[in-house]
Formats: structure tokens, C-alpha cells, sequence
């Protein structure tokens, strides 16, 4: 990017537009406007490639405290339960995949307008809760554990799988009350983020070994169906591919 | 304070499809062009790498295309008596931002409206009536051009943007394979038709024995190798299946970047700043000429470019808003009817049908935003409206788009949300589903309108742009009446179940619908009840254009970006052979 | 931007000698002519010389110096060369011009190798003063430029005395009678203004050209420079004189997309050289001269090695897209790989390079398009990289050494510690 517009030279301005020119070439402060202007095609930057906004790598936590982690494992093991179809949603790393985008720019809505007045308004207007990601989580959590603690003396995890379903469904349906952030949108909201996790690319963190699209039968990051396009009602059993590459690329035996 | 820059013969607002090809057909006269872009240069070679491309979390789920709400976003409300609040996230619809706009993540659907469309208030009075036209208590109006006038802009748009597809009508001779409801093209498509997955195929198939006349959806994902006319070369679509809310990797969807771009930034009197948010056009004392913008860079600092000529080709909800924060025209009041600026808001009606087989396999992650197959016959006046109480209809398609597994694992209703029954019903059903959509017509009513709003503002502290909306009642009608019809095409494909969903009121902000806004500043004859004549120059300001979606005086049952495309080359033909010679109101 | 060009050359190391800077030039009028035809003409040898890649810095004033030409021994600045006479050219003589463009002296003293006096030799008297006059005719720009900026001892111009002996053949272009008058002309412009040698020859030590293998290929700067012989199988043998024409002139033909530095020469010169030297150029390049261009092919790899196997997993999946599953590729768009002399040089260099890192080819008017190739540096391994690469160099028509991880890491770190 190259900046300005003084080596534009040679073209005529064409008089017939300055019939009104009371535009008097005043000229500008000492300062040029500093917006980025592009004048050709941008150089090549080499090994520049967009890559995608994947949290730095690291075994902790990064946004959940331990408990909240141990809770949100408990929870999308529930919601995506390990059964012949698939591993569970914990093994899948459903749960890294919530603690890596809450400490990415989705946890803060960083890209969002989160200007007051914050109005009550009418289904139809949407999401209008001043409460970013990171807080939903954070109280809706706290709050689960409370429950849990007053009705079963015991914490969410430490549940059986039945109780834990049961918890859920009542969340799912509002049953349950929650002060800060209602249950049924913390519910929602979770539920969510574990499909995403369960689906998104691996990179992000879950979808471990591209469990949830060898269980579909979605071959992934591929960019290319030419040769399968007209081949109407065929299963095609292609290897799927991640961002990250393939195990189909390793050597075979 | 703004501080002044030295003057420029055209500013142009927007570097979109419509900013792109004004600010390119004006430096090929000559003419040195300043294009403002409130988003960053995209650039499929920096932007769209093929290996990172293909993310539905982050393009599809997170919006990365997307104009971030924290910029700019708008308030919305379903009526008057409501209090409109932001959305704060994207939902009913997905405006872009950046070199090329919505045109990066778009679909690629290209079509022409129908020759009716542009007289569509005359037509149906003629048909129908002038009490029928009364009891539809629709606010209709006629565009003040015709298919005539724009034809030749419409096959300019085509061969830049290489659309393939088989015409229905070549100089009135209706053409095999291909839609029967064209106007009469002047020429074949520049390339020919995409190939197609089974999900269309079957449905084609099925339609023709039900009596319509299936066609390719006409896609500006091209079919083939292409170099357009301005000698920039696009790839063949690879059917990847990341599509629409996906940049392209491989240079097969047409937008700005990948048609126009290229060839209009060597140009030596052109340049584009990025990251530079313009707030309103300045007028002189008059009001009767513009004399250029005020815009913010992205340092921060604010300036006034002066110009001969400004060209607002923004998004339709920008084009309406910067009108209205620069005082151009009057304001619509939607109590009188009266008034311009923010008239005829319009929208689109997206139905649908999904259908579940148990013995089909759809690969449905193999296809693209224009690869499908539709028919016209449940289209606008395709039909004969006499007694159903509505007029319009849509365009019936299947396009299956890709099938990335956040957003398209449809299972039956009833089925659980979570758990291990909802995971099975997922295997079940995900190679075995597809959808067949009718995109329809949105028809404008006196309720409906854009304004300022005044409550919220954007970081600068400019008002937002409100919304307020519903589906008339005739087009809940047409919803239900279009749906049935193409639920009865799903039976007969033999799906084992069909779910049937017309849209319904409230119009909101939860799902996506469609991105197809229009008018708000529309094209006309009558200044009284018109923003723009039918060169897009702005009654009372001939030194202004503004162009764009925001034109349409209602939306037929079509996607815009064809017509988007050809008013923005009618306009750069009207400057160039009119206005260059005599600047002042073009009048014919 | 990268100005490879130079840089070879740059490897031709040296010494001053305290020549003497005999300063100004005598009142005659230094053989200028402001004739139109004249000036024209040299405006389009400078062109054909490519003069400005060198002399004229991005957004700087034409000619007046400047771009810095980072070579294996330092870095060396490309002086003014407008009519400035404090500190362009404005007080040299004729003879002084060409005796620095012939001889490599100059009245500062010998110039270094990366001026490419050893090609521009051949350049005749008569273009040697239309490129005089029209160097008159371009605004004079006050840019003292310290061309020197290497460090002892190659700082020092007198080691090039030596250097000459070694590397430089003196003398005008000389017809070969035998030849056609458009294959002289050819032969005139890739010897001499073009001096395409000047990166497609590989060089010996002391970065001379080993003219034994004219235009038999190089590396530069991390790039390999192609052979543009007529050898059938690694040079162009199999390119026709179109295939050529269309390269110089759009940067593009069937086979190939011009990127890195060729973009750059593309861009700034060949996309300007008239149909008639496009056409001799080709037939030159095409014929050559001597007589048997034809190498008997290695054969390829056997497809179920192990590294052509997970090599053609990986082209299917990340390469596919845009270069076809055939390789054939999409012209103007995606180089083609089958059957492509390019993917067949002995030295990988460049094929590694743009796979790590990306590339862009040049746009010209004619294609404004200006296509990239993706960088896959970022997710892709060594092993990964090197394999899919000797997967390309051995499928469809190609066969080619293959290519080692190691070759690829060394690459990575070359490069990112550039």
C-alpha cells in the first residue's frame, strides 16, 4: 500500500465539472489524511495467511476456574453424551472449545454494539442483555452451583447422569430461577457453544480427531467437489480434513 | 472540526459492487475518483486463503465478513407504537463490510427482475383493477424506467461479474432449459450453467413432471475459467460448499474484488481510502448541489473532501442514512404518507420447505450460493391473482449452499435439542435432508420506513439508522399460498416428511432471513413520492447519485445484486453520455 | 520491493580503485539529441534495459536512485542517474556514459557487478546515445545517493579489477551471419539490454557468470532461477514462440504465471517491449546456438513411494482447488504443473519458497488480475511440504530429483530470518 495521492499526475480533470468549482484547492493541514490508501494491488507479504483466531496454545484454563471447568464438563458430557455414535462432548473437548472463545474476542462481544440504554423489548428484537459471554457464563454457573448445592447438597458434577439431565431440562424450560441472567438463556446459550465445539473445526479446540464429522459424514475443510458433484445419491466416504491438515497424510504403513 | 482537502472531480461512497463500478466507469472517462470504504482493502489473495477459508465457526457463527455492530449497526421495531432498540448482533440479515461488501459473502444468485416489476403498480391495476389494487392496502409504486432501459445494464453486469446460467428468452424466443418468465435477453449467458448436485437434479426432475418449468438458478460463481472485460480472470467453482458468508479462495464468485478491483486500482486517477467512515454529504448553501463529504479516518481525524460529483452507492441502509443525516429530502412520515427519505422500506419473504428422506443421499455439503436448480411459476404476476387476496409471490429454489454442521444439521420437529436422542437424529438425517426455499416478494406498506433514531448512536455519535417493520398482511398470505405449493413438489419427490415453514409475523432479529433490503430513497418519475429520477441522480441535487437497493420501490420475489449491479452501470452511462456534456437534471 | 535482479549480481565482489573521479564533462554537448525519434528511442531502451527497476525507488522520483540492492556481501545503493549534475550524471560526458555502461567504469570509479556491464557491453553505439538523450530529457533530481555501502573489504572497487579478468568479455554485439536477422536481434537483446543472464546464468564463485551454461538456471535471493534454454526438459524446449511472447508481455502463459522477480521484470519492462523484439526474443530463446536441445528425461518417482503417496493426499486436498486434480491448472489464473519444465529444475528453491511463503504474480494491464499462490508456512510441516512438492515434481509428464525436508527447513529459516 502505497500512501497518497500526489504522484497522480497526467490526467486532465475534465473542465466540464467545474462549472460551480468554487473549490478552491485549499489546501490541506500540514498533516495528509492518514486513512489507509491504496493506490495498486497491496504487495505480497510473504507467509502472511489470515490465520484463524485460535487462542494461544496452553493445557490450562483460561477462562474457567477449575470448578467452573469441572461443572461445564459435567454439563456438555450431558449434552452430548459418549454412546456408540461418538465419544462424549468432555472428550471432545467441547469444553476447551467454551474457555478458548470466552477468552477470545466472542467472550467480551468485543465486535459488538453494547451501547445503554439496554431495553427490556419484545422477542422479536433480540438479545438485548447488557451481560457479555464471559459474565453469562460466570454467574450462570455460580448460580447452577447454588442450586444444586441447596436442592442435593452437592455440586452439578457430582450428580448422576439422570439428576444432571433432570437439571438441565429444568434450565432448558426456565424452571429454575436464576437472578442475574435467566436460566433458560444461560441454557441456550451453552448449549450453543457445545455444538459449536462439537462441530467447529478442530483448531478451535474441540471436535477432537474430527470425531463429530466422521460421525456425520461431513468431510470437513475440503475445497474441491468437482469430480464428486455429479455423482447423485453415491456415498462417497471421503477421509475429512481440518484446517490443521489430515491423518489421511501421513505415510500409510 | 473538519479540516478541508484539496478537491477531487468524484467521490464515491461505498466500494461495494455498485462504488466499484461507478468509480471505474467514471476514471475510465477520465475523471479522478476518490472511493471511500468504511472496511478494510479486502483481497482474495491476502484475505481468502484456500487452507483457512473453509471455517464455519469463524466466517458462518462469527460473522467475520460481517460489518461489526460496534461500528455501525440499526435499531429495529415491528411498528410505531413500539420503542425501536439496536441489534446488537446480526441476525434477520448480514450486511458486509470491507472492498467489495456484501458482494464477498454473498450468494452469487444473479437475476434480472421481470419486466413487470418496473411498472408493477400500472401492471396490476391494468390486470386486476384499480379496486383490487385499493383492497391490497399495499403503498406500490412504479420504478419510472423499463426492461427496455435496462436490459443492455443488466448484460453489461452479467459479463463482468461471468454469470452462468441458460436463458429462457433470447429477443423474444422463449429458449429450452431455460426460464420461460425472462425478459427477452439481447444474449445468452457469458457462461454456461454450473453442473448440479442431486438435490436439484431431483427436484427438476420431479418439477417438470408436475408441469413447470424447472432452469439453473443464473450464478456468478462462474462455471468455467473467465476473463471479463476488463480482462480479470476468475477460476471455475470448485462446489466447496462455503459459500455464502464465505469469501471465495479460488477467484470463482464474483464481487468487487475479484472482477473490478484488480483493473480499476492501476488506474492512475483512482485511489481508495479504506478504513474511512464517511457521515454525511456536505451541500452548499443552496441545498441544490452537493460539494462533497465529511469523512473519519482511521486514526481517527475527521475531513472534508470536496468534490464536483458524489456518488453514494453505500449499502441501502447506509445510502438511506447518510441521506437522511445530511438533510437530503424530506423525511417519510408514516402517518401522512408523505415525504421521502426512509419511503417504502421493503424487505424479502424467505419461505421454505425441509424435506427428510431415509433412502437419499444428498452429499449436501457439496454446492455453493447459486448452485441449484428453480422454477418461476409461483413468481410476482407469473400467476393469476384474481380472488387469492394477495398479489407477488418468489422464485422457487433449490440451492443447497454447503452443509457445515453448525448451522445445517436439521432434524424433525419433536426431536429433543440435546442428548443422545438429538446426536442420533443427527446421523440420521444429515446426508439425507434438503430444502427447497421461495424467496418472495416483500410489498411495501404505509407503516413500513426507515428514520433516524432517536436514541442510539454509532461511535461518532451519528443517530443509527431505525427500522420499522412487518409483513403486510397480503404477503402473509402470498407466504402461505407460495409454501403450500412448494410443500406439494416436496410429497411428490417423495420425501418421508416434509416441514413446511411460511414466514410469519413478527418479522425479527433471532433468525436468518435474508439480506435483500430495499427503497428508502427511491427511483421514480414523480419527485413528490421519488427520491431519485431514473438516472439515480437526486431530484433537486443533479450533482448527487445514490445509488444502490435503496432504489427499488418494492421487492419482487428476486435477489437485488443483478439489479443492484445494472442501476449502478444506468447510472454511470447516464453521467458519462448525459451529464458530462451538460451537467444540470437529466429529464428523459 | 525485493530487487532480485541486482542482487545477484551483487555477488560479483570488488574493489575500488581510486580511479579518478574526473569530474564534469567537457561543454560539447555530450552527443544529446532532443530529436523526437531519439529520445524515443531511448526511453524504449531504457525499457528494455529495465533500468528503473534499479534506479527509480517505489514512490521516489524517476531515476534519481536509491533502491537498495541487498547483496551477499552488503548492501549497495543504485545511484541517481538523472541529468543532476551535482549528484546525477548531469556533468559525465558520452564517453564517460559509456565506458560505465560498456566497461563498468565510471567517473566515480569501477562499478560493482550488480550494474550488468558485462551485458550491456553488447549494447550498440547507436542505442547506447538514444539512451543518452533520453536520459537528458528526464527531470533532474538533487538525491545524493552513497552507493557504496558495503563493508571492508569489498567496499573496496579495485578487487573488481580482478574480478574482470576473470568474468568479462568486452565488446559490442556481433551478428552471427549464419543466424536470421530476428534471431540476431533476439540474441542482441537477451545478451546485451535484457541481460537476462544476469540471473538466469548461474554463477561461479565470485559471482561471474559461467557462460558455458548461459541461462541454464540460478538461484537468487531464495528464488531458483528457471533455465531458459532450449532443453527440452528443464529449460523451455517445450514452450512455442507464443507461449514466450505471451509470458514477456502478460506475465502469463499456459504453462506459468510470472511471480517474484520475473513479475517485477514483467511489470516494469517486457510488458512494454514492441511485438516485433517480443518475437525475436522468442525466436532466440527458442532456437538457441547450438544445435541438440534434447536431454533424455529421468525417470519419474514410482507413485506408491512413500512420499509420493501422503504427497498426492496432500495436492488433492490443499492444491486441488485451484491447480486442478490434474495439474493442469487454470491459464492465467493457476500455473499449470503437468508436464511444466519449471517443476522439473534441479533445484527446488523457488517451488519450496512459495509454498512456505506465498506469492504473487504480477498484474499488468492486459491481466490485471494479479493472482496468489496461499502461503502454507503456517500449517503445513517440513516433511509435509517436501513431500507434496516431489509428489508435483514426479506426476503427469513431470520427473524431478525429490525434494527433502531438510531442504525445506533450511528454506523456513532462511527466510524468516530474513
Amino acid at each position: 500500500m502505497s500512501n497518497d495521492s500526489g504522484a497522480r499526475t497526467g490526467v486532465t480533470r475534465r473542465q466540464v465539472l467545474a462549472t460551480s468549482a468554487a473549490t478552491a484547492f485549499v489546501a490541506a493541514a500540514s498533516s495528509k489524511a492518514s486513512a489507509l490508501t491504496f493506490t495498486q494491488l497491496p504487495e505480497w507479504s510473504p507467509f502472511a495467511h489470515n490465520p484463524p483466531p485460535t487462542a494461544p496454545p496452553g493445557d490450562h484454563w483460561q477462562f474457567f476456574t477449575a470448578d467452573e471447568a469441572a461443572t461445564i464438563e459435567a454439563i456438555v458430557d450431558r449434552l452430548i453424551p459418549a454412546d456408540d455414535l461418538s465419544i462424549g462432548g468432555k472428550e471432545a473437548g467441547c469444553a476447551v472449545f467454551i474457555d478458548r472463545q470466552l477468552q477470545g474476542f466472542f467472550g467480551t462481544f468485543a465486535r459488538l454494539y453494547m451501547e445503554p440504554p439496554f431495553g427490556k423489548g419484545t422477542p422479536a428484537q433480540g438479545d438485548q442483555s447488557p451481560l457479555v459471554p464471559q459474565q453469562r457464563y460466570r454467574f450462570g454457573l455460580a448460580e447452577l452451583e447454588q442450586y444444586c448445592q441447596s436442592e442435593h447438597q452437592a455440586s452439578f458434577k457430582e450428580l448422576n447422569g439422570d439428576q444432571q439431565d433432570q437439571i438441565l431440562s429444568a434450565l432448558e424450560q426456565g424452571e429454575i430461577h436464576f437472578e442475574k441472567y435467566p436460566s433458560a438463556d444461560f441454557f441456550a446459550l451453552v448449549l450453543q457453544n457445545t455444538k459449536e465445539g462439537f462441530f467447529a473445526d478442530p483448531v478451535y479446540g474441540g471436535n477432537k480427531d474430527m470425531v463429530s464429522w466422521k460421525m456425520i459424514g461431513f468431510p470437513g475443510a475440503r475445497y474441491d467437489y468437482r469430480d464428486y458433484v455429479e455423482k447423485h445419491n453415491q456415498t462417497l466416504d471421503l477421509e475429512p480434513l481440518s484446517i490443521g491438515g489430515g491423518t489421511h497424510w501421513n505415510h500409510q504403513g | 472540526m473538519a479540516t478541508k482537502l484539496p478537491a477531487t472531480d468524484v467521490v464515491v461512497v461505498g466500494l461495494g459492487w455498485a462504488g466499484s463500478i461507478l468509480a471505474h466507469e467514471l476514471a475510465e472517462e477520465g475523471l479522478n475518483v476518490i472511493g471511500f470504504e468504511r472496511g478494510p482493502w479486502r483481497d482474495t489473495a491476502q484475505d481468502f486463503n484456500i487452507a483457512s477459508a473453509p471455517d464455519e465457526l469463524r466466517y458462518s457463527a462469527r460473522q467475520e465478513l460481517m460489518l461489526r455492530t460496534r461500528q455501525n449497526t440499526v435499531t429495529m421495531r415491528n411498528n410505531t407504537s413500539q420503542t425501536a432498540l439496536p441489534m446488537r448482533e446480526w441476525g434477520s440479515f448480514h450486511p458486509g463490510n470491507g472492498t467489495g461488501g456484501a458482494g464477498n459473502h454473498w450468494a452469487g444468485i444473479t437475476y434480472r427482475y421481470d419486466p413487470s416489476t418496473f411498472r408493477l403498480k400500472s401492471h396490476l391495476i391494468e390486470r386486476y383493477g384499480q379496486q383490487a389494487y385499493n383492497d391490497s392496502n399495499l403503498t406500490l409504486q412504479d420504478w419510472g424506467t423499463d426492461w427496455d432501459e435496462m436490459e443492455p445494464h443488466y448484460a453489461k453486469f452479467e459479463a463482468i461479474a461471468g454469470t452462468s446460467g441458460k436463458a429462457g428468452n433470447i429477443k423474444g424466443e422463449i429458449q429450452e432449459g431455460g426460464n420461460p418468465f425472462e425478459g427477452p435477453r439481447s444474449g445468452e449467458y457469458p457462461n454456461p450453467p454450473l453442473k448440479q448436485p442431486y438435490g436439484p437434479t431431483l427436484f427438476a426432475k420431479t418439477a417438470a413432471e408436475m408441469g413447470y418449468k424447472p432452469y439453473y438458478v443464473p450464478s456468478s460463481l462462474v462455471s468455467r475459467a473467465y476473463t471479463n472485460p476488463l480482462g480479470v480472470t476468475m477460476g471455475p467453482c470448485t462446489y466447496c460448499g462455503f459459500c455464502t458468508n464465505y469469501g471465495c479462495a479460488n477467484y470463482s464468485k464474483a464481487s468487487a474484488i475479484t472482477t473490478i478491483l484488480p483493473a480499476l486500482i492501476r488506474k492512475p486517477n483512482f485511489i481508495a481510502k479504506t478504513n474511512s467512515e464517511v457521515h454525511r454529504v456536505t451541500l452548499d448553501g443552496s441545498g441544490k448541489r452537493a460539494t462533497g463529504v465529511i469523512y473519519t479516518d482511521a486514526s481517527g481525524r475527521t475531513w472534508e473532501q470536496p468534490a464536483e460529483l458524489v456518488i453514494v452507492a453505500a449499502f441501502i441502509l447506509e445510502n438511506v442514512r447518510l441521506m437522511l443525516l445530511s438533510g437530503v429530502g424530506t423525511p417519510y412520515d408514516p402517518r401522512t404518507g408523505k415525504g421521502t427519505t426512509g419511503r417504502n422500506y421493503c424487505y424479502q419473504t424467505a419461505n421454505n420447505a425441509q424435506l427428510f428422506f431415509k433412502d437419499k443421499n444428498f452429499n449436501p455439503f457439496i454446492g455453493g450460493g447459486a448452485v441449484g436448480m428453480g422454477i418461476d411459476e409461483l413468481n410476482n404476476d407469473n400467476f393469476d391473482h384474481s380472488g387469492l387476496g394477495f398479489f407477488g409471490g418468489g422464485s422457487t429454489r433449490v440451492t443447497p449452499i454447503g452443509a457445515a454442521p453448525i448451522g445445517n444439521t436439521p432434524v424433525p420437529p419433536g426431536t429433543p435439542k440435546w442428548g443422545g436422542q438429538w446426536k442420533r437424529a443427527v446421523k440420521e438425517h444429515y446426508l439425507g435432508n434438503m430444502s427447497v426455499g421461495c424467496e418472495a416478494s416483500s410489498y411495501a406498506q404505509q407503516g413500513n420506513y426507515l428514520s433516524l433514531d432517536p436514541t442510539y448512536k454509532d461511535p461518532h455519535g451519528y443517530p443509527l439508522l431505525r427500522m420499522t417493520f412487518d409483513f403486510p398482511d397480503n404477503d402473509m398470505r402470498m407466504a402461505q399460498y407460495v409454501t403450500d405449493k412448494i410443500g406439494e413438489i416436496g410429497e411428490r419427490m417423495g420425501a418421508d416428511q416434509v416441514v413446511k415453514t411460511p414466514r410469519t409475523r413478527p418479522w425479527n432479529n433471532l433468525s436468518y432471513q435474508s439480506s435483500h433490503m430495499t427503497g428508502g430513497f427511491l427511483m421514480g418519475s414523480d419527485p413528490s413520492t421519488s427520491s431519485v429520477n431514473k438516472h439515480l441522480q437526486t431530484w433537486g441535487i443533479p450533482n448527487l447519485f445514490v445509488v444502490g437497493a435503496s432504489a427499488a420501490p418494492q421487492n419482487p420475489g428476486f435477489n437485488p445484486t443483478g439489479t443492484v449491479g445494472a442501476l449502478a452501470y444506468k447510472a454511470a452511462d447516464a453521467i458519462r453520455r448525459l451529464y458530462l456534456k451538460n451537467p444540470g437534471e437529466m429529464i428523459g | 520491493m525485493n530487487k532480485l535482479l541486482m542482487t545477484l549480481l551483487g555477488g560479483s565482489l570488488a574493489l575500488t580503485a581510486a580511479t579518478s573521479a574526473s569530474a564534469a564533462g567537457s561543454e560539447d554537448g555530450y552527443g544529446i539529441s532532443t530529436d523526437y525519434d531519439t529520445v524515443q528511442k531511448g526511453r524504449y531502451i531504457a525499457t528494455l534495459g529495465d533500468c528503473a527497476a534499479c534506479h527509480t525507488k517505489e514512490g521516489g522520483k524517476p531515476l534519481a536512485g536509491g533502491v537498495a540492492l541487498a547483496t551477499p556481501f552488503g548492501k549497495l545503493v543504485a545511484p541517481n542517474i538523472t541529468p543532476d549534475k551535482a549528484t546525477g550524471i548531469g556533468n559525465w560526458n558520452f564517453q564517460q556514459f559509456k565506458s560505465a555502461m560498456t566497461e563498468g567504469k565510471a567517473p566515480v570509479g569501477h562499478l560493482y557487478g550488480a550494474m550488468p556491464y558485462t551485458a550491456y557491453t553488447k549494447v550498440s553505439d547507436e542505442d547506447l546515445r538514444a539512451m543518452w538523450s533520453y536520459l537528458h530529457t528526464v527531470e533532474p533530481v538533487e538525491n545524493d545517493i552513497v552507493a557504496n555501502q558495503l563493508p571492508f573489504p569489498f567496499n573496496i572497487r579495485m578487487s573488481l579489477i580482478g574480478w574482470n579478468l576473470i568474468n568479462f568479455n568486452q565488446g559490442e554485439f556481433k551478428p552471427d551471419p549464419k543466424k536470421s536477422d530476428e534471431w540476431n536481434r533476439g540474441a542482441y537483446i537477451v545478451e546485451g539490454l535484457g541481460h537476462c543472464g544476469t540471473c538466469h546464468t548461474p554463477k561461479n564463485l565470485i559471482g561471474g557468470d559461467k557462460n558455458s551454461q548461459f541461462l541454464k538456471a540460478s538461484v537468487l535471493e531464495n528464488w531458483t532461477v528457471p533455465d531458459i534454454s532450449p532443453d527440452n526438459h528443464k529449460g523451455i524446449g517445450e514452450w512455442s514462440k507464443q507461449d514466450l511472447v505471451d509470458y514477456l508481455r502478460d506475465g502469463k502463459n499456459k504453462f506459468d504465471i510470472a511471480s517474484g522477480p520475473m513479475a517485477e521484470e514483467v511489470t516494469n519492462s517486457s510488458q512494454y517491449w514492441t511485438e516485433k523484439d517480443l518475437q525475436a526474443v522468442a525466436t532466440y530463446l527458442k532456437e538457441g546456438s547450438d544445435g541438440d536441445h534434447q536431454t533424455t528425461p529421468p525417470e519419474p518417482i514410482a507413485s506408491d513411494d512413500n512420499r509420493m503417496q501422503p504427497g498426492g493426499q496432500i495436492y488433492a486436498d490443499r492444491c486441488a482447488g485451484c491447480h486442478t486434480p490434474d495439474g493442469k491448472g487454470v491459464e492465467g489464473l493457476f500455473p499449470r504443473l503437468a508436464n511444466n519444465s519449471l517443476m522439473r529444475q534441479d533445484d527446488p528453491t523457488s517451488l519450496i519458497r512459495v509454498v512456505l511463503a506465498g506469492s504473487r504474480a504480477g498484474s499488468t494491464d492486459a491481466a490485471p488480475t494479479g493472482p496468489s499462490m496461499p502461503a502454507f508456512g503456517w500449517n503445513m510441516s517440513d516433511e509435509q511440504i517436501a513431500n507434496v512438492l516431489t509428489f508435483v515434481r514426479n506426476s503427469w509428464g513431470n520427473a524431478a530429483n525429490a525434494v527433502s525436508p531438510s531442504d525445506v527447513a533450511k528454506l523456513r529459516d532462511s527466510m524468516k530470518n530474513d
